[in-house]
């Protein structure tokens, strides 16, 4: 990693990409990110706010998912990635060399575009991180984590009686839940979601929505979105990349009305080319 | 159109919709204006069949209300318009009911007229003249404005319309006078009197056309005050 001294927004970005020191939960200062040759992420300040719900939206290729990967080191299983910059998790260096990887990854959690369980039981998809994260106390322990956990992620009630099927036996709209359950069970403090109801139905998509919503009294969560309504509708902050920059961040009310940057009002609103 | 100085919508069909509701607005406009002209005229020329086609005119701007308000929702539903889109669809409502008021003042005009031609004619009718060619033409102006959204424009207009409020004042002193002066002159110069709060109230319709302009370019209410005239009485 290298480091800047300067922690002010690039140029390029209008809007609010900081917020106060004291709610920042995550703070990326000056990230550049490189695929081999390709410059992927440009220069990137933005923080993520504890406790709210910050929506990474842009075209197709514009860095949004690889910035959201550079928030739990997902891109560090790419040989030719290299990031340079400043990330931190409540005030501590994310990329320095002392920081543990696995216990990172369990404290920033992330769900996939499309449904991944485990080809296990659903308990089993629950309980194996906290299995191996040694975070329970014996059986008993490990059950109420796995109940906790799907009750949490609005599963539960549906699952219940089938606890010992396998979790691809559910639909894609229960299976993106039980992910995140399987997200929320090692108790991370973050989680991040790219394209989580891309695969799903409008009424699977509200639930996860719903679901969103109250995950965010105890989670910080960043979602990457291509559906702007989504963004609008589960988001407090709105952050827009294009080409690999970060061109304007805000409050989502602000950037949905009256967004400061050319180049957002011209994605938002369908005027892109 | 208002729309070229955007880049168009990668959905042309959004843009069309977009520019039909702008043009019904501007026929509107144009309508609401020749309606006060022709109400005015109506007075002037005591011409009770020109004040008969005023009033039954007026249906025809309160379908195109409904026309737009009928755009508007449609749009609002099947586009989920956002940022500029949804700040020019929503002002769309308020501008057609600010115009359909216009029109409905033109329409109590053209119908004073009528009870005018009932009586001699009194010299405080000029003093209407120019209040309604000047409340003509900021209905010109604004309308321009919002077709081209000119955030200039619209400002001046808004801030024009302080020289409505100051002819009506001054109008209403002169009727005063003239009902002072003599008796026989009360029914008519009360006639004249309502006449000329309708062209003021015109004028306010007006700038309230200006300040949503102002939100559609900005984002932002037109904040300030106009400098009101001395007395704003409310018959």
């Amino acid at each position: 990693m290298t480091y800047r001294a300067s922690n002010d927004p690039p140029h390029g970005t209008v809007g609010a990409p900081r917020v106060e020191a004291a709610r920042a939960k995550l703070t990326a200062c000056n990230v550049d990110v490189f695929y081999g040759e390709k410059h992927a992420i440009k220069d990137v300040s933005l923080d993520i706010g504890r406790n709210e719900v910050t929506a990474l939206i842009g075209p197709s290729g514009c860095g949004k998912s690889t910035f959201m990967r550079c928030l739990n080191r997902m891109n560090d299983i790419i040989d030719i990635c290299r990031v340079t910059g400043t990330i931190t998790l409540d005030g501590e260096d994310i990329y320095d060399p002392k920081i543990d990887v696995v216990h990172l990854r369990a404290r920033v959690g992330m769900v996939f575009q499309k449904p991944n369980p485990f080809p296990k039981s659903i308990f089993e998809n629950v309980a194996y991180g906290p299995r191996i994260h040694g975070l329970a106390s014996g059986k008993a322990g490990l059950e109420e984590i796995v109940l906790t956990s799907l009750k949490r992620a609005g599963l539960l009630e549906e699952v219940k009686d089938r606890l010992h099927a396998p979790g691809t036996s559910l639909s894609g709209g229960q299976q993106q839940r039980l992910c995140i359950a399987r997200a929320i069970a090692v108790s991370p403090q973050v989680i991040l979601m790219d394209e989580p109801c891309s695969a799903l139905d409008p009424i699977a998509t509200a639930r996860i929505e719903e679901l969103i919503d109250e995950l965010q009294h105890n989670f910080t969560i960043v979602i990457v979105t291509h559906s702007m309504q989504q963004a609008a509708r589960v988001s407090q902050r709105t952050a827009f990349f294009h080409l690999g920059e970060l061109i304007e961040c805000g409050m989502t009310e602000q950037i949905f009305t009256n967004p400061l940057h050319r180049l957002t009002q011209g994605y938002l609103t369908g005027r892109f080319g | 159109m208002a729309h070229d100085k955007d880049t168009a919508h990668t959905v042309k069909s959004y843009d069309e919709e977009l520019a039909l509701l702008v043009n019904t607005i501007a026929l509107m406009g144009t309508l609401a204006e020749t309606q006060l002209a022709n109400a005015v005229q109506a007075m002037l020329q005591r011409d009770s069949d020109l004040a008969n086609q005023v009033v039954a005119e007026d249906v025809k701007i309160d379908e195109l209300e409904q026309d737009v308000h009928k755009r508007v929702v449609r749009l609002l539903a099947l586009r989920q318009p956002v940022a500029i889109d949804l700040r020019h669809i929503v002002i769309g409502l308020k501008v057609s009911s600010d115009l359909e008021r216009i029109a409905d003042y033109a329409t109590n005009l053209a119908k004073r007229s009528i009870v005018l031609n009932q009586f001699p004619l009194v010299n405080p009718v000029t003093g209407i003249v120019r209040m309604s060619r000047l409340a003509q033409e900021l209905i010109r102006d604004v309308i321009s404005a919002y077709i081209e959204r000119d955030r200039d424009r619209a400002i001046t207009t808004w801030r024009r319309d302080e020289e409505v409020d100051e002819m009506y004042i001054s109008l209403f002193r002169e009727l005063v006078t003239y009902m002072m002066e003599d008796p026989r002159n009360i029914t008519a110069c009360t006639h004249l009197m309502f006449m000329a709060k309708n062209i003021e109230r015109i004028g306010d319709h007006v700038t309230n056309i200006a300040e949503s302009i102002h939100f559609l370019i900005e984002g932002t209410p037109l904040r300030g005050r106009r400098s009101k005239g001395e007395m704003h009485p409310s018959p």
